[in-house]
């Protein structure tokens, strides 16, 4: 059976192997994802990352009920969920339990929930995660739900593979606000205070909110008849239109309270990520991050290729006995070959 | 991390909410290298095919206490068999009375364990299945 066809054409089971393909980085998996590109770059992502239990996967279930029966009325939107947990350092295996919150979510074809292990990976996303990501897109699921490792580090991965990210707190969690939160205004788009049923809520959306503050000193904010307004400096020509301030909001996942405003939210950043033209211009600097890592893996494979043979571990046993730096190291690779030169 | 990993879902079909022995297994299969998906209690054979379909896995483990075995081993077998899923490995545990396994077996499952079983034969039966007849 050929993959790309069978994904395209909306086989689940096709889908399903693909993404075997595409975390096992075989050559199958590749050249189908060359094959997809085409059809990719229609999906709004979105990332959902914050401390473990504070109730990440409970809001994707939530989140993916609501694209699926909207309040609105409007259509429907096919859902795919990428839900990511840690492999373990020494055995290389994993529990995977996202699903476990998710169970309201079976049994419908325009919702498909994917698992993967970390396998390694630090920032809180496996590194196959994005191939996965464009599969999904490819196969015309209109909203992804990435959810991230519960590590409450700012996961900075995350934020550059999706569009919109949610950094999710609960309170009671750590109480020492400041010290797990450095890092997160750089990546949050939108903040969720979940768990809003439990005491201390205020606390936690009261420290979110004054370290909005603090994160934007230069921004001013305006109550203009009722409508909030941002200026950021005087001379900005379009000043409303150019800022986004992460909202902070409030909901209870287990009981679906709230989602109905973050969902209006999602689509608001959606909106003024387009409208700016940050959208594409997040496509193009994650297109070209890509871009470069690539080259250089390829350029340095290529190179290695003309190594002689033993050369790279000769320079490697010189480093480690510390008679070259690791720059003269590099020095010493690149510079012409001393058998060319030689001439005893 | 371009490695081949073993995938298994580990699954608790119908109303029982003995899980202690099903997460024992998966942490053991885990600790074996494994990637469990874990479902958590009260699965529906169809929630638990739909399942393995979207996670692709090699192996479906699914622990029964409550005495109804008989009814939903041979469901999710049907199911797998409807998705066109045939190569995946269904291996059962929990209180299954001796006079069922051969029936279990005949259906098609790979193997049954009862209570006192070392994960280390589960480990091994995993993965004799999976290197006699590799996922297509
Ligand atoms: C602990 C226990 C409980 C605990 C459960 C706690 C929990 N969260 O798991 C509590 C007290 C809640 C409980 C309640 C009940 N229990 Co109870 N319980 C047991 C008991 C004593 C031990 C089970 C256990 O945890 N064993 C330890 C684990 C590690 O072993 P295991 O589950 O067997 O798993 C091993 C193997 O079976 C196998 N395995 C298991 N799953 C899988 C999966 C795969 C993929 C593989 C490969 C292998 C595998 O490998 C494991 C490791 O060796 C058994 C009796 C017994 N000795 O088995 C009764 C027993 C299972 N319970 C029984 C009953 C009837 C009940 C109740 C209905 C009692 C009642 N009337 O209220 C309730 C029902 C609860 C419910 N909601 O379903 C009966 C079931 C009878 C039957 N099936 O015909 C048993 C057999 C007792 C008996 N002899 O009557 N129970
Ligand atoms: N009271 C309350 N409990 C919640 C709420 N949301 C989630 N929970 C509970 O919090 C626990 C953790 O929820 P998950 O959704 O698994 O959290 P998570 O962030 O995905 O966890 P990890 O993936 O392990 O990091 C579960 O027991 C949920 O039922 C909420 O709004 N209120
Ligand atoms: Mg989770």
């Amino acid at each position: 059976m050929n993959l790309t066809t069978d994904v395209l054409a909306g086989k689940r089971l096709a889908l399903a192997r693909l993404l075997t393909h595409i975390e096992n980085g075989t050559p199958e998996g590749r050249a189908a994802l060359d094959e997809l590109f085409p059809h990719t770059g229609r999906a709004h992502l979105i990332g959902i990352t914050g401390a473990p239990g504070t109730g990440k996967s409970s809001l994707v279930n939530q989140l993916a009920r609501f694209y699926r029966h909207p309040a609105n009325g409007s259509a429907p939107r096919k859902v795919a969920v990428v839900a990511v947990d840690p492999s373990s350092p020494f055995t290389g295996g994993a529990v995977l339990g996202d699903r476990i919150r998710m169970r309201d979510l079976a049994g419908d074809p325009g919702v498909f929930i994917r698992s993967m292990a970390s396998r390694g990976a630090l920032g809180g996303i496996a590194i196959a995660t994005a191939g996965v990501v464009q599969a999904f897109d490819a196969a015309g699921y209109e909203i992804i739900l990435i959810e991230t490792v519960g590590a409450g580090q700012a996961e900075v991965d995350i934020a550059r593979l999706a569009h919109t990210t949610l950094v999710v707190e609960a309170p009671g969690l750590g109480d020492d606000i400041q010290a797990i939160k450095a890092g997160i205004l750089e990546i949050a788009d939108i903040l969720v205070v979940n768990k809003a049923d439990r005491p201390g809520v205020e606390n936690t959306e009261r420290a979110l909110k004054n370290m909005l503050q603090l994160a934007h000193p230069t921004r001013r904010v305006f109550h203009h008849h009722g409508q909030v307004m941002m200026v950021e400096a005087p001379a900005a020509p379009q000043p409303e239109a150019q800022l986004w301030i992460p909202p902070v909001l409030r909901t209870v996942a287990t009981e679906g309270e709230g989602i109905a405003e973050l969902t209006e939210q999602i689509a608001r950043h959606g909106t003024f990520l387009r409208q700016t033209g940050d959208w594409n211009r997040r496509e193009r600097v994650r297109l070209q991050n890509e871009l470069d890592t690539l080259l250089q893996a390829a350029l340095v494979a290529r190179w290695r290729a003309t190594l002689p043979n033993g050369r790279y571990g000769e320079i490697l046993e010189r480093l480690v006995a510390r008679e070259l730096s690791p720059r003269q190291a590099v020095e010493a690779l690149l510079a012409p070959q001393p058998s060319n030169l030689a001439t005893p | 991390m371009t490695e081949k990993k073993i995938r298994v879902l580990v699954a608790k079909p119908g109303l029982d909410g003995h899980d202690r022995g099903a997460k024992v297994v998966a942490r053991a299969l885990r600790d074996a290298g494994m990637e469990v998906i874990y479902t958590g209690l009260r699965q529906t054979p169809e929630m638990i095919a739909e399942a393995a379909l979207q996670e692709d896995v090699d192996v479906i483990g699914l622990s029964i206490l409550s005495g109804a075995h008989m009814a939903l081993v041979p469901r999710v077998l049907e199911l797998l068999k409807e998705y066109g899923m045939e190569h995946v490995k269904v291996f059962v545990g929990g209180i299954i009375p001796d006079e069922d396994v051969p029936a279990l077996m005949e259906l098609g499952v790979t193997g049954v364990y009862g209570p006192g079983t070392l994960t280390e034969d589960i480990i091994r039966d995993i993965h004799n299945a999976l290197s006699i007849a590799p996922a297509a």
